[in-house]
C-alpha cells in the first residue's frame, strides 16, 4: 500500500485490562477519589490511550488494519481488550 | 556448554548472568546484541533481566520484535533450554513462548527483597538436578511480576507439570503473605509444555555465590549442564 494514498484517519485506542482480571491501580485510585469524599464511585478501571494516524483507502480497511495492530502490539489479549474509534483526520 | 546471554537495550542483568555463569560456573557464556540473528552456535541461551525498550507500552511488549527473538523462537523450537529471568520472563510470554502474562504487582509498589521459592518440576533442563519441593532463597526486584492466567488454564498448567517455581513461606508452605506480588497460584516460574524454555521473575544470577548474599541461584543454572553432558556423552 502506498503510504500516502487514501484517507488520513485518526485512531483513538483505549485499552484495558479484560474484566476479571485485578486491577489494583483501579482500586488504589477509587479508594483516593472516596477519600475525596467522592463516595459515589463504586469501580475504577485504569486503562492505556493511544492515539494513531494512519492512511487507508477507506473506512473498513482503517478498521482492519487498527484491529490487526491491536492484536498484534497495542494490547496483550491474555490480559487486555480493546476498542476503538476512527474518523478522518 | 556455550551460553548465550541475551542484551537488549534496556538490559541490566545481563552482566549479572554473565558473571554468574562464568565465575559462578566455570563456564563459557557470551554477551549477544538484540540484532543477533543466528543462536545455533550456543548450548543454552538466558534471557537476562531490566527493562527492555523502558518497558515501554508493556513490560517485555517491543523487545518481542527485536530481530533475536526470532532466532530466541526458532532455538526454542529446536528442544535448546532457554531461561527467562525477570524482565527476560515477561519477553518470553509476549513472544507466547511461555503462557500466561505478567502484571503489575498487587501492591502497586516495586519489590526489592529476598524470598523463598519451591521447585515444583523437576522435568525442565533448568531444574532437573535439583529435588522436587527443594527450597531455593533467591533475590527478586521487580514492579510487574504478578503472574495471571484464567482459572481453566492455570488447572491445565498444574495438569501438564508446566508450574515450575512457586513462592513459598521458610516451611515450603505457599501462603498468602509469602506472594510478593499477588501471582496466581503463588506461581513465580513456568514452562512451555516441552519444558525446554521456563521463566521465572526470581533472579537466580544474582545468587551465584554467598559473597554476593546467596548461592542457591546456581543450582538453577548449574542444572542446565546435565544437558551439555548429554551431549557429550549421549543420552542416558
Amino acid at each position: 500500500m502506498d503510504v500516502n494514498e487514501g484517507t488520513r484517519w485518526r485512531a483513538e485506542v483505549f485499552i484495558s485490562l479484560r474484566p476479571g482480571v485485578n486491577d489494583p491501580q483501579g482500586l488504589a485510585v477509587r479508594d483516593g477519589l472516596r477519600r475525596l469524599d467522592y463516595t459515589e464511585v463504586e469501580d475504577v478501571r485504569v486503562g492505556r490511550y493511544v492515539q494513531m494516524w494512519l492512511r487507508a483507502p477507506d473506512r473498513k480497511t482503517a478498521e482492519e488494519r487498527v484491529g490487526l495492530m491491536c492484536d498484534q502490539l497495542l494490547a496483550n489479549p491474555v490480559v487486555e481488550q480493546y476498542r476503538f474509534s476512527l474518523e478522518p483526520a | 556448554m556455550r551460553f548465550a546471554v541475551v542484551t537488549f537495550p534496556g538490559s541490566n542483568g545481563d552482566h549479572d548472568a554473565l558473571m554468574a555463569i562464568r565465575l559462578g560456573l566455570g563456564h563459557a557464556a557470551e554477551l549477544v546484541w538484540y540484532t543477533e540473528t543466528d543462536l545455533s552456535r550456543f548450548d543454552c541461551i538466558i534471557i537476562p533481566g531490566g527493562f527492555s525498550y523502558g518497558d515501554y507500552l508493556r513490560a517485555g511488549a517491543l523487545a518481542r520484535f527485536a530481530p533475536v527473538m526470532s532466532a530466541v523462537a526458532r532455538e526454542a523450537e529446536a528442544g535448546k533450554p532457554i531461561l527467562g529471568i525477570c524482565n527476560g520472563f515477561q519477553i518470553l510470554t509476549e513472544a507466547r513462548l511461555l503462557p500466561g502474562a505478567l502484571l503489575r504487582n498487587a501492591s502497586l509498589e516495586f519489590v526489592c527483597d529476598w524470598v523463598w521459592v519451591r521447585v515444583e518440576q523437576t522435568r525442565t533442563p533448568w531444574t532437573s538436578q535439583l529435588a522436587p519441593g527443594t527450597l531455593l532463597r533467591l533475590p527478586i526486584a521487580h514492579g510487574e511480576g504478578r503472574y495471571y492466567v484464567e482459572a481453566e488454564q492455570l488447572v491445565a498448567l498444574e495438569a501438564n507439570g508446566q508450574v515450575v517455581f512457586r513462592y513459598v513461606d521458610a516451611d515450603g508452605s505457599p501462603t498468602a503473605d509469602a506472594n510478593p506480588n499477588g501471582s496466581v497460584a503463588n506461581i513465580a516460574g513456568v514452562c512451555n509444555e516441552r519444558g525446554n524454555v521456563v521463566g521465572l521473575m526470581p533472579h537466580p544470577e544474582r545468587a551465584y555465590d554467598r559473597f554476593v548474599g546467596g548461592d542457591d541461584g546456581l543450582r538453577i543454572l548449574a542444572s542446565v549442564l546435565s544437558v551439555g553432558l548429554e551431549v557429550a556423552h549421549g543420552p542416558r
